[in-house]
């Protein structure tokens, strides 16, 4: 007994950081695994009307009947929340996909080519960035009539930028390595190299890049909706949930704040706790930045 | 005839690696080439190899000047020649297998279907044995590797070797069943050699002719060398 006490005790470093660490592998893989489930299986089999109204049992407080209690025109808040949840993870997978795929397409070609498109594209993406992100996005929602696809499109067209900075520093510094010398030589064409030999050696980073915008992405549509620019109120989204319940919040009654505001952040925390995991397979030593 | 006239190439202009480098291999001539390290003589065989512009000078091939290089270069003119690098952990894709990684060349110039062909009866001759043709780089020595290199270099039958200190990395059994290879190779079509590297003893016995870089370099040109060589 003493024994093991002591073996334990002069190892406890190594295996405390290996529990933590397969304990925030499984929280975050079972976190994310029930959202994704509830918000696929969850309106499809229930077959409840999220938007019925019961003025008679308006802002209830929790109860076993209302879970989350209900909002101010009586709507059941458990399934105003998981719908808000699908809209609001489509909108975030959707625009984080899709900035992925215009980032990894700029930065690679920008690295690839060099040069003077290299020298032009990046100070293009300078620029952008010089501009608030939020405003940006604001600007390109106004310019469209309320719905989910102008917060996709102002979603996506202003985050590609940092993933088109990481994708090229990568081809940089794949591009000097002898085996695109060699690959050259055996007579491959640029678009060859590229896809073959460049492209497989930055998709880890892009994964990495594009599963930690999502819920960047889902933060950006509650703020769009919050400021009232981006989805109409009557669909259910995390951001419109908590703008409708603000004139509640202030008369006392927190949860229609609460449970839509822990929908947002508990599967943001389990992606980047899954994030997290997956960044430190790619690259160990890069182990103390990615407390997110 | 590969004949490069008075080359001058680096990484920045105003400090060129090599100036003035001249140096001839006929068609079926090995020609070693000698010096210290940090010389620049690596970038002679990746401008020799039609990889590196150089900034001032003449290439070259069979009396036509060689205008372009890399990938502006025509593929036919890129694929005459097999080079073979270094270190093989560099020059090699981490993503293929050994056999992909050979026919990679064949692949790439639209020969898909002379791989089962070319590419067993190849990696035989280098002494690469079926199961390590499934395997991908890291999973391999340093030496397997350098075979599977020599033969991604000889797939499309170049008339012109460049290999560039190939044998560095290797222990002596290795070198000479490389350096054997490359000979049957040249043998077979009359095809000519660059071997670059430090061994006197190894390029004298392996070539037709040892040039050092002294005299591929006209004396007070070897240009301002850093203190301590990068490479």
């Amino acid at each position: 007994m003493a024994d093991t006490t002591a073996v334990k005790a002069w190892r406890s470093h190594g295996t405390a950081r290996r529990s933590t660490h397969t304990v925030r592998l499984r929280v975050s893989a079972a976190l994310v695994a029930v959202t994704v489930l509830a918000v696929l299986l969850v309106p499809p089999l229930v077959q409840l009307d999220q938007q019925a109204v019961d003025l008679a049992a308006k802002l209830r407080p929790p109860s076993w009947s209302h879970p989350f209690g209900t909002d101010d025109v009586g709507r059941d808040l458990l399934l105003r929340c998981v719908y808000g949840l699908r809209v609001s993870l489509l909108v975030g997978v959707v625009a984080a996909l899709t900035a992925t795929v215009i980032g990894t397409a700029v930065g690679a070609a920008a690295g690839a080519l060099g040069g003077w498109a290299d020298r032009a594209v990046m100070r293009l993406v300078d620029t952008l960035s010089s501009v608030p992100h939020l405003l940006l996005g604001i600007f390109i929602v106004a310019m469209f009539r309320p719905g989910v696809w102008p917060v996709v499109v102002s979603v996506a067209l202003t985050h590609w930028l940092s993933t088109a900075r990481i994708v090229r520093a990568e081809v940089l510094s794949l591009r000097s390595r002898p085996y695109i010398d060699a690959a050259v030589s055996g007579g491959a064409s640029r678009w060859r190299v590229a896809v073959r030999h460049l492209l497989p050696g930055v998709l880890p980073q892009a994964g990495l890049a594009a599963v930690l915008m999502v819920p960047h992405a889902m933060w950006h549509e509650s703020a769009l909706s919050f400021l009232g620019l981006g989805l109409p109120t009557h669909t259910a989204s995390l951001g419109t949930l908590i703008q409708g319940a603000r004139g509640s919040l202030l008369a006392g009654q927190w949860w229609p704040t609460l449970f839509p505001g822990l929908f947002l952040i508990i599967p943001t925390l389990a992606i980047a706790g899954l994030a997290g995991v997956w960044r430190e397979r790619i690259n160990p030593r890069r182990r103390s930045e990615l407390m997110l | 005839m590969l004949e490069l006239r008075a080359i001058t190439a680096g990484y920045d202009r105003r400090a060129p690696v090599v100036r003035d480098a001249s140096l001839t291999v006929a068609p079926g001539e090995a020609v070693g080439l000698l010096g210290p390290s940090g010389c620049g003589k690596s970038t002679l065989a990746r401008v020799a190899a039609l990889l590196h512009r150089p900034d001032a000078g003449t290439l070259l091939l069979d009396g036509t000047p060689v205008r372009r290089w890399r990938h502006r270069a025509p593929r036919g003119l890129r694929t005459a020649f097999g080079v073979v690098f270094q270190q093989p952990r560099l020059s090699a894709d981490p993503r293929l297998r050994l056999a992909d990684l050979i026919a990679e060349p064949l692949r790439a110039t639209g020969r898909r279907e002379e791989i089962p062909a070319r590419v067993p009866g190849l990696a035989d001759t280098v002494g690469l044995t079926g199961d390590l043709l499934t395997r991908r780089p890291h999973e391999v020595s340093d030496g397997q590797l350098q075979r599977a290199c020599l033969a991604r270099a000889l797939v499309l039958r170049p008339r012109w070797l460049i290999c560039d200190e190939m044998t560095a990395m290797l222990d002596a059994s290795t070198t000479a069943a490389l350096v054997a290879v490359v000979e049957d190779y040249r043998a077979a079509t009359g095809a000519g050699l660059l071997a670059v590297g430090h061994d006197q003893i190894l390029l004298d016995r392996w070539c037709d002719r040892t040039v050092h870089w002294d005299t591929v370099v006209p004396t007070g040109k070897e240009g301002a060398r850093p203190l301590t060589p990068v490479r």
